[in-house]
């Protein structure tokens, strides 16, 4: 079971707020991530929950259970840290055993659990190795699998894949996506990358200072995105807003419309401009456009066949189904 | 990044390097050949000596003399002694400043240092007095206590900035997984680190065996380490040059080989980490 | 990270070396600046009356004072000059790509953990003895009258003793610097057409800056204290030609036992290696922050 209950829970530096109390709900078995800019209080929310740091006020409840002066050893939780923190002294052996070992389990049941985790993860040629003879990679394996041993109530996981390279990234993610699907444990993950969020979570939390912007499915925010802060950090490339005349006709100061729901046409369309720096993937191209009606230039997408050249004149039309409305606040409109 | 230079760049610069090393170890070296002649050959000139006959004789003569090896117990028992009860009391404070900073922590640090700035004469009476009265002039107990004191703050600093290098992450690992603070100390902070400690404890050992103030200072005949005991040679018996090179040899020896092995920790602990 | 619990533990931990280094400092010193107003001699049983700053005056006015401090003063700032300007020259050499850097580099080092009283007597009779050491016979052998470093020249002579063993430290401490300095600077420097020197000045010299202050502050701490060369080589002659502040109020205190003078003069010493203090505690504490 991992069922997580936030009740106000707030925490301060000093005089410094951090995070406001906030509420948060999380279901047993689901994958939550918690995401947002760098400073913007998810990790240590991730830490308050690990009991890491003590909270400044409410209550943490996990399975029902009042677990805010509990030590975090005893909170039945294990975490992945951005790096990693093995026991550069212990072998991937030791360093996997080490909860079992401060559990006090006995040596055979130890090097059952160890063995396991070593095949899941494919560590199971390196159990002798140090820390530091691996890749990254395999390091962060060992961590995780580290984690996994202690069969924990929820995984929580602190921006593990900011060590690794682009390429590693997107393997490590799927891993860690496969991994949840077949332990079903609840999992808490903390990122800045939208695209981590978006790709592994069952729920995202948007934060933003300590609070927290909208919770909800990747889709959910994807369409129905709160306030302009999580329009803006949804999505890639990021959603184009637009204020002005052009909002004022729809009833908004501010609207904003996804690239990927913008229709680029060399002979007609709403809104007249020029072609800029355009951005070719293959699949998709992305058209820097200057309209003449706005300041900022938009982004476009168009197939990946569309070639269109640095000045070219051509006509942008945005799709009203797909079109964001905001108001003075920032606030969605229906 | 590193570049092919050519080889006869290379062999220049490695003459002239090897040229100044030498002049800046002759003397050590030139002590060690006039330890192995004898006393006769030995105030020759320096073509002579090296054609001389080689011989152990001062070696054995020092001992003979001078009961040696009384006083480089002395030396021993007095760098491992302040040493070790300096780190005894030093490694508590490190790892609490180091691991749990508070406001303060960085001042306290500080004014340690700053007590290493106080120059020894500026004390020399009172701790002179002190010892006189309370009979420890002259006891190998009150220059352990005294090299500790001195020693204290750059055994806290070593191995502060040493604990500091110990990422926070790791002992909150642990703490997740499970272990108390004692297994945490145990299992995880010590062997970790283990290594700078070995390197404050060196460091620690070579400045306590070459501290050539209050060992002058503070003992005679009886508590004197080696500085203390070679001094004597300063009297006429300074012109037996072979025994004085062989005593000299000896009482350098163990801490010129402890020294090579610690070269990088200098830096660190004689600076206080301001250069890395 | 940390918890309320385990800020109690920390001051507890903390609180021993504290206190020691707390007593270390404050009883001792209290005391120099007690006894400093004191006419206070060993050899002199009796009162030890309160006398103002009679101590000080005596001691400010006595002729061997200005010796000393003019001595101090040579003593630092010659042994000062040869081992940074040595210790630089001597840092870039060994930074340059050379075989066996290991063994030069033990050889350039050695001379530092050669303890003091050894390399006084060492240079005094193996090598500066007009008669046996190695630089009289040279002088003889080349047909020259050998000189008698520690009556004519005995100043020099002890600095000359200092420098070789203080240069090793500021090699090493130079070096360090040097070597953690991005060679890509240096690459980017060379591809802007700097020529070596101009390299030297605007690049290096600029980053060994700071460790040369380093260095240059902390000789300065340990040089001001020079005692056992002294001691073992020229007992602070001939008359005061040697004699630096540390060696004049040893002889006061403990050869003249005259306490309260002594203690005045450490009084003074204490000012003057503050004031260096100072300055290197406010560079290791900006260090601190980083």
């Amino acid at each position: 079971m991992g069922q997580i209950t936030l009740n106000k829970v707030s925490k301060s530096f000093g005089e410094l707020e951090v995070i406001p109390p906030l509420d948060l709900e999380i279901k047993d078995g689901e994958f939550v991530v918690f995401v947002g800019p760098s400073g913007c209080g998810k990790s240590t929310l991730l830490r308050l929950i690990a009991g890491l740091e003590d909270v400044s006020g409410g209550e943490i409840l996990i399975d029902g259970k009042d677990a805010t002066d509990i030590p975090p050893a005893k909170r039945g939780l294990a975490m992945v840290f951005q790096s990693y923190a093995l026991y550069p002294h212990m072998s991937v052996r030791k360093n996997i055993a080490f909860p079992l070992r401060m559990a006090g389990l006995d040596k055979a049941h130890q090097d059952k659990k160890v063995e396991e985790a070593a095949r899941v993860l494919n560590l199971a040629d390196y159990l002798e190795r140090k820390p530091g003879q691996l890749s990254g990679g395999q390091r962060q394996r060992v961590a995780i699998g580290r984690a996994i041993v202690r069969e924990p109530a929820a995984f929580l996981f602190d921006e593990p894949l900011s060590n690794l390279d682009a390429a590693l990234r997107v393997g490590m993610r799927l891993e860690i996506s496969e991994l949840h699907k077949r332990l079903t444990t609840t999992m808490i993950y903390v990122t800045h990358d939208q695209v981590e969020a978006m790709t592994m979570a069952d729920k995202i939390v948007v934060l933003r200072a300590g609070n927290i912007e909208q919770v909800g499915s990747p889709l959910e925010l994807y369409r129905t995105p709160r306030n302009l802060f999580v329009a803006g950090f949804i999505g890639s490339p990021k959603m184009n807003f637009v204020s002005g005349p052009e909002a004022q006709k729809r009833d908004a100061t501010t609207i904003g419309i996804r690239p990927e729901h913008t229709r680029v046409s060399t002979d007609t369309g709403d809104w007249p401009g020029v072609v800029g720096v355009s951005e070719h993937l293959g699949s998709d191209t992305f058209f820097h456009v200057k309209c003449d009606a706005f300041e900022e230039p938009l982004t476009v997408r168009a197939g990946g066949e569309v070639d269109l050249k640095y000045g070219d004149k051509v006509f942008l039309t945005p799709d009203s189904a797909h079109l964001h409305r905001f108001d003075r606040e920032g606030l969605r409109l229906p | 990044m590193a570049r092919a230079v050519n080889t006869s760049r290379k062999s220049l610069n490695t003459a002239i390097a090897a040229t100044l090393g030498l002049i800046m170890f002759f003397p050590v070296l030139w002590i060690l050949i006039l330890s192995f002649k004898s006393e006769i050959d030995a105030v020759r000139s320096p073509w002579q000596v090296l054609t001389a006959g080689w011989t152990m004789e001062s070696y054995g003569a020092v001992q003979e003399r001078s009961d040696y090896f009384k006083h480089f117990m002395n030396s021993v028992t007095i760098s491992l002694g302040s040493t070790f009860l300096g780190l005894l009391i030093a490694i508590p404070a490190a790892w609490a400043m180091a691991f749990v900073p508070a406001k303060r922590t960085k001042d306290v640090l500080m004014w340690m240092l700053s007590t290493k700035m106080l120059p020894p004469v500026g004390v020399l009476v009172p701790i002179y007095l002190i010892f006189r009265n309370l009979g420890i002039l002259d006891t190998r107990s009150g220059l352990v206590i005294v090299l500790m004191l001195m020693n204290l703050p750059i055994i806290i600093w070593m191995l502060y900035t040493y604990f500091r290098e110990i990422p926070g992450e790791i002992l909150e690992a642990a703490r997740m997984d499970g272990a108390s603070l004692r297994e945490e100390v145990l299992y995880v902070l010590t062997p970790m680190a283990i290594p700078g400690m070995a390197s404050t404890v060196l460091l620690n050992i070579i400045l306590s065996w070459n501290e050539a103030f209050w060992t002058l200072n503070l003992t005679a005949a009886q508590a004197a380490p080696l500085t203390a005991f070679i001094a004597s040679y300063s009297s006429p018996e300074g012109l037996f040059y072979a025994k004085l090179s062989a005593a000299s040899i000896m009482a350098i020896a163990p801490i010129l080989i402890m020294g090579w092995f610690s070269q990088k920790q200098l830096v660190r602990g004689l600076t206080f980490g301001a250069v890395k | 990270m940390a918890t309320k619990a385990s800020r109690a533990a920390a001051r507890l931990m903390i609180a021993p070396s504290v206190i020691l280094l707390l007593g270390w400092m404050i009883v001792p010193l209290s005391m120099t600046l007690y006894f400093s107003f004191l006419r206070y001699n060993l050899i002199m049983p009796g009162d030890n009356p309160f006398v103002g700053w009679e101590n000080y005056y005596w001691f400010v006015t006595d002729p061997s004072f200005k010796a000393a401090m003019v001595n101090t003063l040579l003593l630092v700032g010659g042994v000062l000059f040869i081992t940074v300007v040595g210790g630089t020259l001597f840092a870039l050499l060994l930074d340059q790509p050379m075989w066996g850097q290991g063994i030069i580099r033990i050889m350039v080092i050695s001379p530092f953990f050669v303890m003091p009283t050894v390399s006084g007597l060492v240079w005094k009779n193996m090598f500066m003895n007009p008669v046996n050491g190695i630089f009289g016979h040279l002088a003889k052998g080349m047909g020259f009258e050998p000189i008698d470093f520690f009556s004519e020249i005995p100043l020099l002579s002890i600095i000359g003793i200092v420098s070789w063993q203080w240069l090793p430290f500021a090699t090493l401490i130079l070096l360090t610097a040097l070597q953690s300095l991005d060679s890509e600077q240096l690459e980017a420097s060379e591809m802007d057409g700097a020529s070596w020197i101009s390299r030297f000045w605007f690049i290096m010299l600029p980053h060994l800056a700071r460790a040369i202050t380093v260095v240059v502050l902390i000789q300065t701490i340990f040089l001001l204290s020079i005692f056992a060369e002294i001691l073992v080589t020229t007992n602070g002659g001939p008359g005061t030609a040697t004699t630096n502040l540390t060696y004049l109020i040893y002889v006061s205190s403990l050869l003249q036992f005259d306490v309260g003078m002594g203690s005045a003069g450490g009084v003074i010493a204490i000012i003057l290696a503050n004031i260096v203090a100072i300055f290197l505690m406010r560079m290791i504490g900006k260090n601190l922050d980083a």
